[in-house]
């Protein structure tokens, strides 16, 4: 339990990393803090190259930061903790070919104990992704969107209390990705975890979180968190058409590109949301 | 492209095969040189010597130091290789090592093989091990080394335990290089059971041959010469069905 007597589901404090090298070290992570509360959906953005991956290495148990602490619903983690799961980019090098999808997601759970159980979780955890039977498919017949729902599973098979997603939806195509970030909400809603996403696309980020916390380039320091107010359930189309969503996917942008945020943002209009990515 | 060309071709593969074969078997018959067998002859002399007169004093004994020194070279060469792989400072160490041994030309090693451990059947099998091994392990390595980080970091995230690492997911992983390094051992463990046997030995299908040959036995010669490569196809075949059960997801997934 944290010391106010509330436990977060996660907490970065004082993070650091730097990467000994031969010629010289490289800083990754300045410093970093902030907390996410339980079955909060947060999102990092940052530009390219800012630590991102880094940052999940460390909060996942990877990777040793140089200094500071990840605490993981109430406990330092030194190694992967059992209330975190993760799931990577690239779901081709992730799920492992020689296993068919019921075994890639019942992988996590054959420590325990109870058998039966961990049969209902997996079954289960591949229905809810909309895998019901492909339990006996290996994840190379199966498309990129629905290798990537056998990832979730696998995941949430874990019943995590933190889902960590590393851009999991950049390697899918457009129409696969919004039924994935669709899909994700809906579990999120429906177990009630806390969900950490680290992806580079601000439309994604402000669709699908409650906060999101912006990074400086390397050495990364958090340069802004920003409250998403918008309405849930979210919905691809009435969501994004909302002046809300166009004025933070605006102030994600200038916070990423380093400028002024809210204070300027009368006087500069078009100019500043020229470069965004528009998906809509 | 046209459905019937494969057919066309294995018709045109058998046709060719039975020429020659028939041709052969004519000239065989017709020569009056002692040194060309009839092929009739020689036929059944196969018959006769391989079912079953020779069969549990020559063939057996070949086909046991086969199996025996290449089990003992998988065995140690994907142990020695996973260690190799895992490893780098291991590998660092050992690496100019290995480069050496694996560059002796296999043959080389029997004087002092013979030497070391007599003219028994130990020192076949070690013969054959010693040479089989090295294909095993580099190539073993070599599949650890180039092991995806990101299977590894999701195994090691979804808290898999180092042994289960290796045995869930490095070993499988590993298992088309290993394969691949056990194909080329094959073909060297036959390669050195003949080789050994040949050099001073007293049983064994080398034995047999050599021995044939110093008795002007043509006919005897030449059945074990056809013995050496039927099983050279057999075991080529058991070694594919086998390889295709245990890494089918390999084979069928394109070699991702």
């Amino acid at each position: 339990m944290a010391s106010n007597g509330q436990e977060h589901s996660l907490e970065v404090v004082g993070l650091s990393k730097v990467y000994p090298g031969r010629h010289g070290s490289t800083e990754a992570i300045a410093r970093l803090d902030f907390i996410i509360d339980d079955q909060e959906f947060v999102s990092v953005v940052g530009p390219s190259g800012c630590g991102k991956t880094t940052l999940l290495k460390c909060i996942s148990g990877l990777m040793r930061s140089s200094s500071g602490k990840v605490v993981v619903a109430g406990h330092e983690i030194t190694e992967p903790p059992p209330e975190l799961a993760i799931v990577f980019q690239d779901y081709s090098r992730s799920l492992f070919p020689w296993m068919t999808v019921g075994k890639n997601v019942f992988l996590p759970l054959r420590r325990s104990k109870d058998k039966s159980g961990s049969k209902d979780a997996v079954a289960h955890a591949i229905e809810s992704v909309g895998l019901a039977g492909f339990e006996d498919h290996y994840p190379w017949q199966l498309s990129g969107g629905m290798q990537q729902r056998v990832a979730i599973a696998r995941a949430l098979a874990y019943r995590p209390r933190v889902l960590l997603l590393d851009e999991p939806f950049a390697s899918v195509d457009a129409q696969t990705r919004a039924d994935l970030e669709d899909l994700v909400l809906k579990l999120q809603a429906e177990l009630g975890m806390t969900i950490l996403l680290v992806t580079h696309d601000i439309d994604e980020a402000v669709y699908m979180s409650d906060r999101i916390v912006v990074l400086s380039p390397r050495p990364s320091s958090v340069v802004e968190v920003l409250d998403v107010n918008l309405p849930s359930p979210r919905d691809q189309i009435e969501t994004k058409q909302l002046s809300e969503f166009g004025r933070l996917r605006a102030e994600v942008y200038r916070a990423i590109k380093g400028e002024p945020g809210a204070a300027a943002q009368g006087s500069r209009g078009s100019a500043q949301t020229e470069g965004l990515q528009s998906q809509v | 492209m046209n459905s019937e060309t494969p057919i066309l071709h294995r018709a045109l593969a058998i046709g060719v095969t039975t020429a020659i074969v028939g041709l052969l078997w004519l000239y065989t018959s017709q020569s009056s040189s002692y040194l060309v067998v009839d092929m009739g002859e020689m036929l059944t002399r196969f018959r006769e010597i391989w079912f079953f007169e020779r069969f549990t004093s020559d063939f057996v004994p070949s086909i046991e130091r086969l199996a025996m020194g290449y089990a003992l070279a998988v065995v140690f060469g994907v142990a020695f290789g996973l260690g190799l792989g895992m490893l780098p400072a291991f590998r660092a160490l050992l690496m100019p090592l290995v480069s050496f041994l694996r560059a002796i030309p296999p043959v080389a090693m029997l004087p002092p093989a013979i030497i070391i451990l007599g003219i028994g059947n130990t020192m076949r099998v070690f013969i054959i091990a010693f040479i089989c091994v090295w294909p095993i392990v580099l190539n073993t390595a070599d599949g650890v080394a180039e092991l995806d980080r990101t299977m590894l970091s999701t195994a090691r995230a979804y808290g898999l335990s180092r042994w289960e690492r290796l045995r869930l997911i490095v070993l499988p992983a590993t298992m088309p290089r290993i394969f691949a390094g056990m194909r080329t051992s094959l073909t060297f463990a036959l390669l050195l059971m003949i080789i050994s046997e040949l050099v001073a030995g007293t049983s064994g299908i080398g034995a047999f041959l050599i021995s044939a040959q110093q008795r002007f036995q043509i006919p005897d010669m030449w059945a074990a010469i056809i013995l050496l490569g039927l099983l050279g196809i057999v075991l080529n075949y058991l070694f594919t069905l086998m390889e295709r059960r245990v890494i089918h997801w390999h084979i069928r997934s394109g070699g991702k």
